[in-house]
């Protein structure tokens, strides 16, 4: 019997393609988001909105996951911007390995901020690192104030945190309080915003904040 | 549903550090997994066997070592295990903390048997 002694992480391939992602947007000096969430919860929404506000204010690019078509992409090149889809034919995250593919096909000069949409699904994003700077994790209000605590690991990981649908708490199950808590109890330093796409309630601070955070990286 | 993925990139350590000539007697992989890690160990030892039965190292089992979530608070000084993966303290609610251990996905060790002695 012999043994081999390897201690080493069993995604290292993946965070070494990230390095080389972080690499690539730290040549470009592009602030990347990775937003991820359960499907439904309003990513592209929000998306949409965020590139409505930032428009010619910032140069920014999009990289949309989906598990099948490139509906995502279509409502995001009506906002003027590059998008490249990533179609993962059933996979149920995006790796690193993928945006660095997307990046090929991608020009990211001029490109201040590049968000990336993951494939909409609160459990295997968190473990792939894409090489991002943060990640954001949507919850809506209709998928109740529980969330956090039965999917702490896409909290832990994020740093923002955006509770979206708030014109509709009226109408659900949910207690806004609750569900900022949970996601508190599992990461205290999340940074919390509460938005509606549907009356633009919130989005202001958000995008503001947002791009703070894109022009204090790049001085 | 990642733990598919997760296997392959088992599967593709195993490749790298063990020479083909004995990936026939791969006999144990041995995994530590944080409690949240976020992987359903029962779920990665059935996608690794989906994997692997049409590969050399088919005799190799996983062994999984499980590694609890715990938190050090920096306000009251205790160390405490969380099942819950709060990183709040659970003594004294500060949310100055210090998470320890809970997230790893670390493969530790391959166990390769000896190659049976050839009959004279």
């Amino acid at each position: 019997m012999s043994i081999v002694t390897i201690e080493r992480k069993v995604l290292e391939k993946n965070d070494e393609l990230a390095a080389k992602n972080r690499d690539i947007f730290l040549h470009y000096g592009a602030f990347v988001l990775n937003i991820v969430s359960s499907p439904g919860s309003g990513k592209t929404s929000i998306l949409e909105r965020t590139l409505e506000h930032l428009k010619g204010r910032l140069g920014v690019a999009v990289i949309e996951g989906d598990v099948q078509t490139d509906f995502d992409a279509q409502r995001v090149a009506k906002f003027g911007v590059p998008v490249v889809q990533i179609v993962t034919n059933g996979g149920c995250h995006l790796d690193a390995k993928l945006v660095q593919d997307a990046l090929g096909s991608m020009d990211l000069k001029g490109i201040q901020l590049l968000v990336i949409e993951n494939v909409g699904n609160l459990v295997c994003p968190a473990n792939y690192d894409l090489g991002e700077h943060m990640k954001v994790v949507v919850a809506s209000t209709t998928e109740g104030d529980d969330k956090p605590l039965k999917y702490p690991a896409m909290f832990r990981t994020a740093s923002v945190l955006l509770i979206n649908k708030i014109d509709l708490l009226p109408y659900v199950n949910c207690n806004i309080t609750e569900l900022k808590n949970n996601a508190l109890r599992i990461n205290p330093a999340l940074n919390v915003f509460e938005t509606s796409c549907t009356t633009n309630q919130g989005i202001d601070p958000w995008c503001a904040w947002l791009e703070k955070q894109v022009k204090s990286s790049l001085s | 549903m990642h733990e598919l993925s997760v296997a392959q990139s088992i599967v593709e350590i195993i490749q790298q550090h063990v020479p083909q000539s004995d990936w026939e007697r791969v006999r144990a992989v041995r995994l530590k997994i944080g409690t949240a890690a976020g992987v359903v160990p029962e779920s990665l030892e059935f996608s690794f066997q989906v994997i692997t039965a049409e590969l050399l190292f088919n005799h190799a089992r996983l062994e999984i070592e499980s590694v609890p979530f715990r938190v050090h608070c920096n306000t009251c000084h205790t160390t405490a295990e969380n099942e819950f993966g709060f990183a709040l303290c659970g003594a004294c609610g500060s949310t100055d903390t210090k998470i320890l251990s809970g997230s790893e996905l670390h493969i530790t060790e391959i166990e390769i048997a000896e190659p049976e002695l050839e009959m004279l």
